[in-house]
Parts: structure tokens; C-alpha cells; sequence
């Protein structure tokens, strides 16, 4: 629809401005937060404009020892057990989905429709739901306090599965026909042929996955108990409820700060083939 | 190069039996070109010789080794699909040369050869592009090239043109068939254009509900249609059909005009003349009253009705002939152009 009516056009910019406001606003304050010294931050009016502490916030938050009494891990150490655990979790979960996918859609085994109601069935079980056997299952394999232990219970789901699916039911038959003519065996036909063709849809996914396991919080914060293995995120809610005197806002807002730069990257990074994975229909 | 040997082909879909006990031997280097109505289970049978569908029953042969048990790579053969299933995410060069890589022939081979088929295909400028960059015609060649490349002993067309329009068709059907001559690979290709089929094939197999109808030249299918299907399905604008008495010395049209044609038979017969072979006789014995007449330039078709019947006729006269629509215009045939169908059986009597 191209018009040319002027008062529309102001009307939306107008919309969209006020949106862009309400969504920036807070993002703004952390910023301006994290950028004075903590005694500017207990003041009362809270300050509109930057101050003058970034970089030394900056340094005692990802290296130093967080705040100041509590016995938390460096952040830097927190953001890359976040990073690892949202990793795992997002390439985990594609890898295991893409190829049950694969298996429900191009192989013919005995109650092959029963495993994909059961691979359906677990779609409505979230962590949440499952939390006490899961918990008692990760703890007798001993994978309390690791990487492993952080993500593998979050890898097992169906979403992926049943998307994969619907994407490569939508690969013509022919692809695979003539790449049986061409010799391609199975697992080279998934290699070549249906990885390649699926990929916006992998990067799509790739993005909300990787966000989904970067936003964990229940789950890290019952397995683990070593603060070297704690996640940004909780450690967040962690910082509010640990200090005993004021919360050390600057920091705890540099922090929050540094937690968004990852799930940002990821989306910036891949949001051509994103976009393209969510609307592209032919194949 | 290869023959290729069918022998009492059966397929089924669960209850369903779409191909019937067929039978036929293909030679070495010959294009031969199955066609048929749709659903007649044309591609069904293609895709059993690719190895794409089982077997039901029967038995498959391509040289002296039956191929029923060996997956479609290992028959020696290279498929061309009707909307031609071009790896999308590759480039033409990558397409023609991907089933070469899989059988780990060399680099400077794959490259070799690929080249020569897009030389041949008058595709070497689009090497890099990608298949949605291209037109249907140069896709349907990258499509052949691929096929080209393999070096197989048969090729398998799948109604390669129908996505094409009318004047590329045309043109694309010679270039495949001079294809075909030159490389002298033996070649099965299904269409459902009898034009097509008429045109390219050395033989012709005609499939109808899973029968073999009649296999042979497309002269032969022509001069001697089989069956009152073959007749009606070969040729356009197709045979035109009379119900007849037939007695020993003569035949008698349904409207009991006679005709001149000797046959051994006695009883109800369907008589068959093209609307070419009707020509214009005042002492003609079949007597048509026209409806409509349509020039096509080269020719004009006359249509109308035998007298006292309400069975239709289509007459091809070439020139511009004109007729007022209710006049009755004579016509006859020569004995050799006149067939003549059992009705129950449909089979042909002479
Ligand atoms: N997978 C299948 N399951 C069941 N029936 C099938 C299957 N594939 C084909 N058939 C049936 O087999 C018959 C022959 O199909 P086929 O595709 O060979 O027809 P065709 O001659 O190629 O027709 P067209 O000219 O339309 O391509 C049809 O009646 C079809 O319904
Ligand atoms: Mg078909």
C-alpha cells in the first residue's frame, strides 16, 4: 500500500515513536543506571543522563568479585556459563530435532506415527511441570552443578521436532528421488540436501532457542550450587535479594546490561536468515 | 546402452492394482515413448524401471541383469523429473555434478564432463547461477544435463516439457529427440501428448487403466490401431466412429448406407475413419449434414452429423472449404483407411 497522505504518515511515525519510547525507556535507565557511582544512585530524583563511572563499572562488574559482600562469581564468569548453557541447549536441541525429524519423515519403522504422538505428547510437558523426577534423575547421574546437568533436561523437548517436520514435509518428494538416482545414501541426502534447504528455518529457530535457554532461571537456579556455575540471570535476582544494605544499583544494572548484549548479538547476527526462516514459504 | 526387458509387470497400491501383467522389450539406443490418458499409470511404470517404486510382481531387466532388488543408483540410469527437482540451494555446475561427486569420480573429471554436456545443452553461461535464476527452458535443460553427465545406460523422461510453454515445447521436443539420436542412449519417455509421443518416439507404447494397448511405430499406431482406444487416442483431431452391420460382402452404416470394404465377418461392428481420410465424393456414400465449419488456414474442419443420426462427424479438408451450416455434403474413404472394431471387445477386425 503506497499513499501519499501526509497526516497518516504523521500520525504513524507518532505511533511508532511513542512505541519505541515505552520499549526504550527502561533499556535507557540501565544504561544511564550503570554509569554513576552508587551514592549518585540512592538519590532521590534518579538520574535522566550518564554520568561519568561507566568504565569503572564496567571493569569492577565483569571482573571484580560483583557486589561488595556477597560471594558471587565474577560476571564474566556468570555470562559464560549462561552462554555455554544456552549454547548447548540451542545447538543440542536442533541436532536432536533434525534428526528425529528426519527419521519420523523419511523412514518407515514400526509405530512411527505412535513415536511422533509421543514426541508430540511431551509438548505439553515444560520443565516446570516435570521438575521434581527431572531434578531426581540429573542428580543421581551426578550432573548437579555442571554444564550438562544445565542443559540437557532443557534439550529434551518437541517444539523443534514438530517444526522440523512441517519443514521438511514441505520438501518435495522429488529432491529425494533424485538424490537416490544420484547415489546419495541417507544420511549424505541429510548432509546435503535437506540441512542446506532447511537452514533459515535452523537459524530461526537457533535465535529463539538460544534466547529460550539464555532466559532460564527455575532450573539453574535448583541444580546449582556452586556460584562459580551460576547463570547471569539468576544471579540478577540474586543480587537484588543478597545485599544487605542498599542494592548497589550501578552495578546491578551493569550487569543486566551485560546479560542483554548476548541474546542482542545472536539476534542482529542472524536476522537476515531469521526473517527469512519465519515468511519464506517456497522451496 | 542397454536393453531393457519387462515381464509381466504387476503393481499395487494396497487393494488397488493399477498395472496389469505388463509385458514389452525395449532395444538398444531406442526412444521409446510410453503414453496414455491420466492415470493410466504411466509414471508409475517409469518409476518402478528408476527403482523408485517397488515391485509388486514381474520382473525387471535393463542389459542382461534384472535390476528388481538394486536401488536406483546402482541401475545405471538418470532420471528427468516433470518439475525437475534441481537441488535449489546449488548452483547448475553442482546440480549436474553432485551424483559424479557421491560416486567419488575426480575433480578435474566431474568438471570435464560438466562441461561438455552444458556445451552441448548451450548452457555453459549459467554454470553459476543458481536454479531460481533461471528460465523453465534452461532449468529443463540443467535438468537433462544432469542426466547427460552421468554417462547412464537409460535414460527416464517424466512428462519433462508439460511445465513449458506451447513454442519452447516444440522446440525442446527436437532438441531432445536429436539428444537422443546423437548420445543413441536408450531412452523411455512419458507424456500424455499424443503429438509428443508421435513425434519422438521410434515406438510407441500406449497404456490405458494399466494395459498395454498396443505397442509399435507410430505409423503403425497410426495405419493400424489395435484397438478401438489406440484409434481414438492417436491422432487429432481423433477417429471418427460409426456403428455398422457387417455381412459377408458388404458393410451397412447404421443410417443403412453401405460402404465398400470386404471382411470375413458377419454381425455389429464399429467402423473408424479419420476426419483426413474422408474426402469430398458427390456419388459418396456417407452423407453429412453440417453444423459448423472451422478454418484452420492450412485446412478446414468440417463438423456435423451423419444423415438420419445424431452421431458426430469431424471431416479435414485441406484448402478453404466453405459450407453453409444444414447443407449435406457426400464424402467417402478408400478401403484401406476404413477400420473396423469388434464393439464388444474393441479389438480390431480389419
Ligand atoms: N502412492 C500411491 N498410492 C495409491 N495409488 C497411487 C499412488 N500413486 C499412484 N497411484 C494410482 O495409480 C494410478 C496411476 O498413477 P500414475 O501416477 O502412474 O498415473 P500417470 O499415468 O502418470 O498420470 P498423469 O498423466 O496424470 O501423470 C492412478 O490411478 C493413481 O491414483
Ligand atoms: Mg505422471
Amino acid at each position: 500500500m503506497v499513499q501519499n497522505r501526509p497526516i497518516l504518515d504523521i500520525i504513524s511515525h507518532l505511533v511508532l515513536i511513542i512505541g519505541i519510547l515505552i520499549v526504550a525507556l527502561p533499556i535507557w535507565i540501565t544504561f544511564v543506571a550503570a554509569t554513576h557511582d552508587p551514592l549518585r544512585m540512592t538519590q532521590a530524583p534518579i538520574p535522566l543522563l550518564p554520568g561519568s563511572y561507566f568504565w569503572e563499572n564496567f571493569v569492577t562488574t565483569l571482573f571484580g568479585r560483583g557486589l561488595s559482600g556477597a560471594e558471587t562469581a565474577p560476571v564474566w564468569r556468570m555470562l559464560f556459563n549462561s552462554l555455554s548453557m544456552a549454547m548447548m541447549i540451542a545447538i543440542g536441541k536442533i541436532a536432536i530435532s533434525l534428526l528425529s525429524a528426519f527419521a519420523i519423515v523419511y523412514f518407515k519403522f514400526p509405530f512411527r506415527m505412535g513415536f511422533f504422538w509421543l514426541i508430540f505428547i511431551t509438548l505439553m510437558l515444560p520443565v516446570e511441570v516435570r521438575i521434581l523426577p527431572t531434578f531426581e534423575v540429573v542428580a543421581n547421574l551426578g550432573m548437579l552443578n555442571s554444564y550438562w546437568g544445565l542443559s540437557v533436561p532443557l534439550i529434551a523437548s518437541a517444539t523443534a521436532t514438530f517444526m522440523f517436520r512441517q519443514v521438511f514435509l514441505t520438501i518435495p518428494d522429488e529432491m529425494l528421488e533424485s538424490s537416490r538416482i544420484d547415489g546419495a545414501k541417507p544420511m549424505r541426502f541429510f548432509w546435503d540436501i535437506l540441512i542446506p534447504l532447511s537452514r533459515t528455518n535452523i537459524a530461526a529457530l537457533f535465535v529463539i532457542l538460544f534466547i529460550y535457554g539464555w532466559n532460564q532461571y527455575l532450573w539453574p537456579l535448583l541444580i546449582t550450587t556452586d556460584s562459580d556455575m551460576t547463570t547471569i540471570v539468576m544471579s540478577i535476582k540474586q543480587m537484588l535479594e543478597s545485599a544487605e544494605q542498599q542494592p548497589e544499583w550501578n552495578i546491578i544494572m551493569m550487569t543486566a546490561l551485560l546479560a542483554m548484549i548476548p541474546p542482542v548479538f545472536v539476534v542482529i547476527a542472524m536476522q537476515k536468515l531469521f526473517v527469512q526462516g519465519l515468511t519464506e514459504t517456497d522451496k | 546402452m542397454a536393453t531393457i526387458k519387462l515381464e509381466d509387470l504387476v503393481k499395487t497400491y494396497g487393494d488397488v492394482e493399477v498395472l496389469h501383467n505388463l509385458n514389452g522389450n525395449i532395444q538398444d539406443g531406442e526412444f521409446v515413448v510410453v503414453v496414455g490418458p491420466s492415470g493410466c499409470g504411466k509414471s508409475t511404470l517409469l518409476r518402478m524401471i528408476a527403482g523408485l517404486e517397488k515391485i509388486t510382481s514381474g520382473k525387471i531387466s535393463i542389459g542382461d541383469k534384472t535390476v528388481n532388488d538394486l536401488e536406483p543408483a546402482d541401475r545405471d540410469i538418470a532420471m528427468v523429473f516433470q518439475n525437475y527437482a534441481l537441488y535449489p540451494h546449488m548452483s547448475v555446475r553442482q546440480n549436474m555434478g553432485y551424483g559424479l561427486k557421491i560416486r567419488k569420480i575426480e575433480k578435474q573429471e566431474i568438471e570435464r564432463r560438466v562441461l561438455e554436456a552444458a556445451e552441448i545443452l548451450g548452457i555453459s553461461e549459467y554454470l553459476d547461477r543458481k536454479p531460481r535464476q533461471l528460465s523453465g527452458g534452461q532449468r529443463q535443460r540443467v535438468a537433462m544435463g544432469r542426466a547427460i553427465v552421468r554417462d547412464p545406460q537409460v535414460f527416464l523422461f517424466d512428462e519433462p516439457l508439460s511445465n513449458l510453454d506451447a513454442k519452447l515445447r516444440v522446440q525442446m521436443r527436437l532438441e531432445i529427440r536429436k539428444l537422443q539420436k546423437r548420445l543413441n542412449v536408450t531412452s523411455i519417455y512419458v507424456t500424455h501428448d499424443q503429438v509428443e509421443a508421435m513425434t519422438l518416439g521410434d515406438r510407441l507404447m500406449v497404456l490405458n487403466d494399466g494395459v498395454v494397448e498396443q505397442f509399435g511405430t507410430p505409423i503403425e499406431l497410426y495405419d493400424h490401431p489395435e484397438t478401438i482406444f489406440v484409434a481414438g487416442f492417436i491422432g487429432s483431431p481423433s477417429m471418427n466412429f460409426i456403428p455398422a452391420d457387417c455381412s459377408e460382402k458388404s458393410i451397412s452404416l447404421c443410417n443403412g448406407k453401405k460402404i465398400n470394404k470386404s471382411l470375413k465377418h458377419k454381425g455389429k461392428v464399429s467402423i473408424g475413419i479419420r476426419p483426413e481420410h474422408l474426402e469430398e465424393d458427390k456419388k459418396g456414400n456417407i452423407r453429412i449434414v453440417i453444423q459448423m465449419v472451422e478454418q484452420l488456414g492450412s485446412n478446414s474442419l468440417l463438423h456435423g452429423t451423419l444423415e438420419d443420426t445424431d452421431i458426430e462427424i469431424v471431416a479435414s479438408l485441406s484448402g478453404h472449404v466453405t459450407a453453409e451450416a444444414g447443407s449435406i455434403v457426400s464424402f467417402s474413404a478408400k478401403e484401406t483407411n476404413i477400420h473396423v472394431f469388434n464393439p464388444d471387445t474393441e479389438k480390431r477386425l480389419g
